[in-house]
Formats: C-alpha cells, structure tokens, sequence
C-alpha cells in the first residue's frame, strides 16, 4: 500500500494526459473547500440540546438558544478558526514532505486526516463534547486541509511549465468553489437526517466524512507526476536570467533567507486580510449599510462566493501573460480604489455599485490565493515551490486571525462612539485601502533574486530539475 | 520511461469522465448559488 502511494509509483506513463492532473487536484480542492462552508453548521451546532427538548427559540428571534449546557455561537466558531490556523502550520511544516512522498501519498494523507476530522467531529457531536469539535475539524481537519492544500500545486507546475498560472488558478479555484457544494450538501443532509429529537448534523458531518473520502481517493488514484525532465512539446523555457523568471532553483532553507520570501509573505497577509474581514461580514455590511433584507443579503454572499472561485482561475490565468507582479499591482491599485469608494456608494444608495465592488474585491482576494504559487514559481523554481508555498501559507493562517478581528473591532469602535449603522463601516473601508497601499509597496520591492540564492546545477539535477 | 518530449497525448474518455466526476458537482454548486443569488435583486 504505501509503496503504491510512493512518489515513484505515480511517475506518468507515455500517453498520459497532463489534462487529467487539474481534475485529481479538483477533486481534492473542492473537497477541502468545504471549510468556507462551515458556518453552515454553526447555529445548529449551538442548538443541538434544545433541538432534542423543541425549546429552540423560534427563526426570527435573535437568540440561538436558551437551553443550559448548549453550546455558544462564539465557542463554536472557534472550530473554523482552529482549522484555519493548523491549516497554515501544516502547510508550513509539511511542505518538505509532500515534496519528498510525491502528491498520491500526500493526498491520501490529506484525505485520512480531513475525513478523519470529520468523523471525529460527528462522534464530538453525538457525545456533545466541544473539544472533540476543536480536535477533530479544527487540529486534525486544519493540518488535513492545510497538506491537501498544497499537495497537488507543484505536480500541476510541472506539468504545466508553460501555463503555471492556469494550473494553479484551477486547482485552487476549486477550494473557492468547495463552498458552493459543502453549503447546499451539508444543509440538505442536515434535512434529511433531522428528526424530531435530532438536528441531523452528527450523520451529516459523518456522510461528508465518507463522501468526501471518496472523491478525494479518487483524485489520489488519478494524479501523476511527469518524469525527471518531461516537458511539454514544442515548450522552450526562457533563457533570459535576471528577470522575474527563473530557470534554477532554491531550497526551501534558502528561500526563507530571501528578502522577497517576505515581501512576498506581506503581499498575501495584506490582500488577504483586506479580502477576508470583508467576507466573513457580507451579510451584516449589505444588510446594514443599504437596508437589504437577510435574504438578499445571502445571495450578496452567494455571489461573493462565485467571484471568489472564478477570480481564482481568471486572475492567476491573466498573470501567465500580465506576469506576477502586474497582477499584484492591478489588485492592490484597483482594491484600493473600490475600498475608497465603496462609503460612496453606500451614500447614494446605489446597490448595483456597492454589489459589483465588492464582487470584483472579492475576485481579486481569491486570485491573490492562486496567483501567489506561479509567483513563488518564478522566483524560486520548480523543484521546492511545494514547500515554500507551504511556508508562505502562515500568513493565510495569520490574516485569517487578524482580518475579521479588525473589521468587527473598527465597527465596534465606530458603534460605540455613535456614528450610525450606515456609516459604521467607512473607516474600515479606509483601513482597508491603506492596508492595501503597503501591499502595494511590498509587491513593488520584489526583484529577482541574488545570486548566491539558488542550487548548484548538480544539486538541482539530483533533486529532479 | 517517457522521453524528454513527451507529447501531450489525448485519453478522451478517461479526459471526459474525470472532468464530468468533478464538474457536475460544481455545475450544481454554482447553479445552486446562483439561484439564491437572484433574491439580492428582487
């Protein structure tokens, strides 16, 4: 078994189609995805003692529960957080790794311990026991999500050198578009298991523990890596060095000594910071700045989630003719230009402004997520990108943190001092744009690297370049 | 072993039926969304 799972028992045969190699990353992607959809289970979760003696309060009261021993929103949304966090620690630490084992025993380890979260999570759920919540989704979920994350983005580089923004732009379009699926499953099982004394969120999450089992073995099944110097036909790779684009390679060690390793760690920190308060507080922002109804409000939510997946493959496919870092520049340029307009748009009441900003925000937020590994692919070759993009994932992990706590504290702020509803969030939209401007101003410092960075020739040949 | 200019080959229905294991879910997901979606603007 763990000899199938090896590295050298997925090198491609002659024929194998580089094409099938987005599908098996999809499979895992728009599995782990599911994560962006956990606040699904966030009101049930804080309802499940009450839901067995019918004493839920009704839909359209405010409270979630009156009943002792259930659970607190607050406490249950540290589940996500927890995953959030062991997402970008196991990235980070598990980069070398999933580079040595090949992305076949990578994805299957993802695949154990995603599930396996899952499934510890349903027995939390059953027993009524938090901490198995937070060990199950958010420890062993969180370091699942975070291997199955990268597990599959180098083996699409390589196999599409010329392409590399398109590659990554799909694999990791579908942990956007995870949510559109995980959303809808997780609420229609939760129906279907329910009963008069259940929720249904213990059998729910314990079938998408299976469910997703399977598809993502199936896209452990299906990948394959190209053999040491495939290429494809008719490909050159650039011969002109000093550039933005390299040919050699740096290890992991060494890119971490790089100055750009950190510019570039500032770049995603702050377009996902910006991008990622935003997203979390949608709902309340649109219901509370043009007075929609929670129902529009949550297609305003569900349209955000579309842009999110589609500005994944678009902007990281625009990159491989705009390049890197004029991508970058078009998303800090243009997102702070949409922030300061933004309270504009919420004065005059225009829904269609406010909507179609935040759309083309958001689009940029998730291509900041795929455009960032063809980045790191420029500069530090493809040989070790696996594991530094694992380590640059840290600040996915601490923008996760400071994000929404940034927003809700500015708006708090704003509350306490009596500035209205409608306005509370103007300086928020300032915070973020100046956030932005720095993002900006890191992307721009970012030149090629030194010399001295990169791998001899024959180290680089005997790591498989 | 494949040599250093392997072609991209075509394995159409292998192409088809992996593409279909991973769109329709989507198809749906994103249909499903877009459903919802349409209640912001009535």
């Amino acid at each position: 078994m763990a000899a199938f799972l090896d590295r050298s028992h997925s090198v491609a045969r002659p024929g194998f189609s580089r094409w099938l190699v987005p599908p098996a990353a999809l499979c895992i992607h728009l599995c782990i995805g599911q994560a962006y959809a956990w606040s699904v289970f966030n009101k049930p979760l804080a309802q499940l003692l009450c839901s067995m003696q019918h004493a839920c309060p009704p839909a359209t009261s405010k409270a979630i529960s009156d009943t002792p021993g259930d659970w607190s929103i607050a406490s249950v949304t540290w589940i996500f957080s927890i995953a959030i966090i062991f997402l970008g620690l196991a990235a980070a630490f598990a980069g070398k790794w999933v580079e040595r084992v090949g992305p076949r025993m990578s994805m299957f380890a993802a695949a154990l311990l995603f599930c396996g979260g899952l499934v510890i999570s349903s027995i939390g759920v059953w027993t009524h026991q938090l901490w198995l919540l937070y060990l199950g989704y958010g420890v062993v979920g969180g370091c699942g999500l975070g291997i199955a994350y990268i597990s599959p983005v180098s083996t699409l580089i390589k196999w599409f050198p010329d392409r590399p923004g398109l590659a990554t732009g799909t694999a990791i379009m579908g942990f956007g578009g995870g949510a559109l699926i995980g959303a809808p499953l997780a609420v229609g099982l939760m129906h279907y298991y329910s009963t008069p004394t259940s929720n249904g969120v213990a059998p729910t999450m314990l079938t998408m523990g299976i469910l997703y089992f399977i598809w993502m073995l199936v896209g452990s099944l299906i990948v394959r890596v190209p053999p040491v110097g495939w290429k494809p036909a008719g490909y050159v790779a650039p011969t002109t060095e000093g550039r933005m684009i390299t040919t050699r390679n740096v290890l992991l060690e060494q890119a971490l000594r790089t100055p750009q390793f950190y510019l570039l760690w500032l770049v995603l920190f702050l377009n996902v910071t910006a991008g990622i308060g935003v997203l979390g507080q949608a709902s309340l922002m649109i219901q509370e700045i043009l007075g929609v109804s929670a129902v529009a409000a949550a297609g305003f939510v569900g349209l955000m989630s579309i842009f999110n997946m589609g500005g994944r493959i678009f902007w990281a496919s625009m990159s491989d003719f705009m390049g890197r870092k004029t991508t970058y520049v078009i998303f800090f340029v243009l997102g702070i230009i949409l922030y300061v307009l933004v309270p504009t748009f919420g004065h005059i009441h225009s829904t269609v402004l406010f909507v179609i900003a935040f759309l083309i925000i958001i689009s940029m937020y998730g291509g900041g997520f795929s455009t960032i590994p063809a980045y790191l692919r420029d500069l530090y070759g493809t040989v070790n990108v696996g594991a530094i993009h694992g380590a640059i994932l840290t600040a996915w992990s601490a923008a996760g943190l400071v994000g929404p706590q940034l927003l809700t504290y500015i708006r708090q702020y704003e509350l306490s001092h009596g500035v209205a509803k409608t306005d509370a969030y103007n300086v928020t939209m300032y915070v973020m744009a100046g956030l932005l401007v720095i993002g900006l101003i890191c992307n721009l410092a970012v030149r090629a690297l030194n010399e001295r960075y990169y791998m001899s020739p024959a180290a680089a040949a005997e790591a498989g370049a | 072993m494949a040599s250093r200019d392997t072609p991209i080959t075509s394995n159409t229905p292998a192409l088809v039926v992996a593409w279909l294991f991973v769109g329709i879910p989507l198809l749906w997901g994103v249909l499903d969304t877009l459903r919802n979606a349409i209640k912001l603007f009535q």
